[in-house]
């Protein structure tokens, strides 16, 4: 109970808000928020569709300030990360981001992030789960500082064929230069604000990074500049049809933190997860190292894979089989949609070997509910490439800016 | 034949002796790198004092078995005793001393005496038949390994084959602490209490401390099968021990070097390969054995990159902090104890008079501080041994609990009145102690660390606790002499079977090895 002079307890208010509350209260339509990482954020502002077509064809704003962020400081700061994520770090220069995941001794994914290199010895590491007690045994025996530094950042994603436009028009000359994976510095308003060409849709797009002060005035600024380039602002639904195109994968969604398992054989290995092209194993010692020599020389036993599945029922939780009896179960899928982009149902599947491999044929058992009537469908599924869809826009520097 | 040692071994502690030489008469080409300027590491003799010697750390002999000295030949190599199976005394202010082995028509009545009897009986009867733990390789679990399981179906059938009753027992008090184990079985409090000080001897425990059953058991283990059977002091002090062991080593071609200080493990694809001297000299060696304590292996001498996050956190929480310290007293005159007679003065004496005194003395501990009344245990080598001494004149030695390694007010400030509490203490048994006095000198677990470079300062490497026993000692992935990282090897206190001068873990060690290399 408020009386009105005192803020109410914070046990009745246990969800933070973004910088960018006001901004998106503001524009949601339908009331429709999450908890995501201890802050209330928007899932719908409108509808999923509109939101999803503004990623694909024109400009879509996210909140992505309750990204857990770590800034991680100090002399033995890079020889810190490159024990403890599999990729080299050695290799990214400063100026520059990479995409990261870090294991457990067993070599197990922990959980996946992004890695800024902001100087030689300053890095930022973005993720999705909190992870300071990790971060922080990691650091015994390096000169290392890690900070949490979630609440003093705020973040948005610009995601689009227009981004780039909008960011022009919004004042950042020259941030069509900016390669993918790079980071720069610009003014808006005179208002400070670090630029990355980073994004989860893999299409064209940015993420900033600025004060909190400053949030709202950004927000107001990008909405101006983008009226006439289709800006709008999305939820985590739209944004979650875009990665799965995309061929991202999500923590607790298509794998389980290897901290938070509680079941033997729950846990992934990035060789299962189908990200070997992030493990380095000639770099020197990583957390999980021996692990993965040894996983790999035993054979990985499962492999997440994208499948492409007959017909238009996207197939959300489905088993699946080697055969269509639906006798011998090999695995299920994590992450399902239909595709509005590449007009495919599509989907993210853990596969027992050998199924996996690419050209494989495998069965979809789908429950369809309609109007309380439940049907069975099983369709034919083809074991595919990713990322489903991977426009040319996402590379291309100078990017597209009009 | 290369020139490459097969071996090299860390640090010349009486387990690095032992590893070095069993692995030498292997035939193995072994060598062993000592910082300090001399062998032996925490069982060792030095001058404290212009012609006194002492046995800096550990003081008395009780837990090298047979097998290890039989096998070796450590008679033949220079080990001889100066006192045998010396009998531990209850000191007592009023002059009531209790002598163990309990007897008839001494201080105990007479049904403590029958009690006594037969609670070492079954003590005894425990210890042997876990006795074969210590002397193997501890099993891994749920590793599916063939051997394995065969050594965790041994060990089921040791505690089987007690029998119905006396296994009953076992499981029983297993997980007891020592307080109500002698409560139970004894009237007389310094009786109780000697039992308590045996369990509490080196811990971080007092008598009510959950586990400290466990610790009396894994002592009277270690005693069992011991040369010679009980407590012993060797010709010259426990360097005598290290010394025969040095010898043996260098007979069968170990070649050992003191005064040279290993700074890091040399890593060369992922394997130890060598090690690095703090003059950077690389030596180059096939497998590569710390005797240092886990916190100095892990993170001293191989640096946490090459290791993973989880395991580091393991050996981060590995409890090694000391809560013993060592008084060492050169006297003019030998001590006067009350009604103790001069022959006792070759005994094991002990300060001790009842269970809650030695509660209470841990208290302290708990929250930083030193014990006020500490519990003592008391050796006069000079009494058995003459040499340690100038002619007429006396050396004292006493380990003193409980002192923790880091004193709430720094041991720099507190030190001082630290001894004199431990004095008074002990003048309060023997009278007139404080005039006789010449040269007197206090061991922290902090001076210890210095001196003996055991982190912590705690002489078992790391405390003796259920979760720090055994196969997850001192952690799980290093347990069995291997660690992470190949070709390095454990082979000191922290490893199974843990401390006192017994040179298990060593032999254990250089045997793991030897099968790893097969």
């Amino acid at each position: 109970m408020s009386d009105g002079l005192h803020p109410p307890p914070h046990y009745n208010r246990p969800l933070l808000a973004t910088p960018f509350q006001a901004r998106a209260r503001a524009r949601s339509q339908v009331d429709q928020f999450v908890a995501w990482a201890g802050y209330t954020t928007v899932d719908v502002y409108t509808t999923v569709e509109q939101e999803y077509f503004a990623i694909r064809n024109a400009c879509s704003v996210y909140d992505l300030t309750p990204m857990v962020k770590y800034r991680i400081t100090g002399l033995d700061a890079e020889r810190y990360l490159n024990r403890l994520v599999t990729r080299d770090v050695s290799r990214l220069k400063p100026g520059r981001v990479a995409y990261a995941v870090w294991c457990n001794d067993d070599g197990h994914l922990i959980d996946d992030g992004t890695l800024f290199r902001l100087g030689a010895s300053e890095f930022m590491l973005c993720t999705a789960e909190r992870q300071l007690d990790w971060l922080l045994d990691s650091a015994i025996g390096f000169d290392v500082d890690v900070a949490e530094i979630t609440t003093t950042i705020a973040a948005l994603s610009l995601q689009g064929p227009t981004s780039c436009a909008v960011l022009k028009a919004a004042g950042l000359s020259g941030v069509e230069n900016l390669r993918p994976f790079c980071i720069g510095r610009f003014s808006l308003d005179g208002k400070e604000i670090t630029v990355s060409r980073t994004g989860f849709t893999g299409d064209l797009g940015y993420e900033l990074w600025m004060a909190p002060g400053n949030a709202e005035a950004v927000w107001d600024s990008l909405m101006v500049a983008g009226r006439t380039r289709g800006i709008r602002p999305i939820g985590s639904q739209a944004l979650d049809m875009a990665r799965i195109e995309a061929g991202f994968i999500m923590p607790n969604i298509d794998f389980v933190s290897a901290e938070a398992t509680v079941r033997i054989g729950r846990a992934r290995s990035p060789w299962e997860l189908g990200l070997d092209w992030l493990v380095d194993l000639t770099k020197g010692h990583f957390n999980g190292r021996r692990a993965l020599l040894a996983e790999r020389k035993r054979g990985v036993a499962r492999r997440l894979v994208g499948l492409d599945i007959e017909g238009n029922k996207p197939a959300e939780k489905a088993l699946l089989y080697a055969d269509k009896r639906c006798k011998r179960e090999i695995g299920a899928v994590s992450s399902a949609l239909w595709s509005p982009t590449c007009k495919r149902n599509l989907a993210l599947a853990m596969l027992d070997t050998p199924h996996f491999a690419t050209g494989s044929e495998v069965f979809a058992e789908i429950y369809l509910c309609r109007e309380l009537e439940w049907e069975r469908r099983v369709a034919r599924a083809v074991v595919v490439s990713k990322p489903f869809f991977a426009p040319e826009r996402r590379k291309v520097t100078p990017a597209w800016d009009r | 034949m290369s020139d490459r040692y097969q071996a090299i071994v860390i640090g010349a502690g009486h387990n690095g002796l032992s590893c070095a030489a069993y692995l030498a008469r292997a035939g193995k080409r072994v060598l062993v790198l000592e910082a300090a300027s001399r062998v032996g590491g925490a069982a060792v003799t030095r001058e404290f004092a212009p012609g006194f010697s002492i046995s800096a750390c550990a003081h008395l002999l009780h837990q090298m078995p047979r097998t290890i000295v039989n096998e070796l030949g450590l008679a033949s190599h220079g080990l001889k005793f100066a006192a045998e199976r010396m009998a531990t005394i209850l000191l007592s202010e009023n002059g009531d001393n209790v002598r163990l082995p309990a007897q008839a028509g001494g201080v105990l009545s007479a049904s403590d005496v029958a009690s006594y009897s037969a609670f070492m009986v079954r003590m005894r009867r425990f210890a042997a038949h876990l006795r074969p733990m210590l002397d193997a390789t501890p099993p891994r679990l749920g590793s599916g390994a063939w051997e394995d399981s065969a050594a965790l179906l041994r060990l089921a059938w040791c505690i089987r084959s007690l029998g119905r009753t006396d296994m009953r027992e076992l499981l029983r008090i297993f997980g007891m602490n020592v307080y109500d184990l002698a409560a139970e079985h004894f009237e007389a409090p310094a009786l109780r209490a000697a039992i308590a000080f045996d369990a509490l001897l080196g811990t971080n425990a007092g008598p009510r401390t959950p586990g400290t059953v466990l610790t009396l058991l894994y002592r009277l283990a270690t005693e069992h099968g011991a040369a010679p059977a009980g407590m012993s002091q060797p010709v010259g002090g426990l360097g005598a021990v290290s010394d025969a062991l040095a010898t043996v080593a260098r007979a069968a071609g170990a070649e050992i070097r003191t005064g040279v200080r290993v700074a890091r493990v040399h890593i060369r694809n992922d394997r130890a390969a060598g090690v690095l001297l703090e003059d950077g000299t690389i030596i180059e060696g096939g497998h590569i054995i710390s005797n240092a304590d886990p916190r100095t292996s892990f993170f001293g001498l191989l640096g946490t990159e090459y290791l993973d996050t989880g395991f580091v956190r393991r050996v981060d929480h590995f409890r090694q902090s000391g809560q013993a310290a060592k008084v060492h007293l050169a006297l003019s005159s030998p001590p006067m104890f009350r009604n103790l007679h001069p022959d006792g003065l070759r005994e094991r004496l002990l300060i001790a008079p009842s269970l809650d005194y030695l509660e209470n003395a841990y208290n302290a501990s708990k929250y930083g501080e030193y014990s006020d009344a500490p519990a003592i245990e008391i050796v006069v080598p000079s009494a058995s041994d003459s040499a340690l001494a100038p002619p007429g004149l006396h050396v004292v030695s006493a380990i003193v609990q409980y002192a923790p390694y880091a004193h709430k007010a720094g041991w720099h400030t507190v030190r001082g009145a630290f001894l004199e509490r431990v004095i008074d203490t002990i003048e309060a048994y023997a009278p007139g102690l404080r005039q006789s006095i010449l040269h007197s000198e206090l061991l922290t677990p902090a001076d210890i660390e210095t001196e003996f470079g055991i982190s912590g300062g705690q002489w078992h490497h790391g405390d003796l606790a259920f979760d720090q026993f055994f196969m997850v000692r001192p952690v799980p992935g290093a347990a069995q002499y291997e660690t992470p990282v190949a070709n390095f090897f454990l082979c000191g206190a922290g490893a199974h079977p843990g401390g006192g001068v017994m040179a298990v873990a060593g032999r254990n060690a250089a045997l793991q090895v030897l099968k790893k290399a097969a």
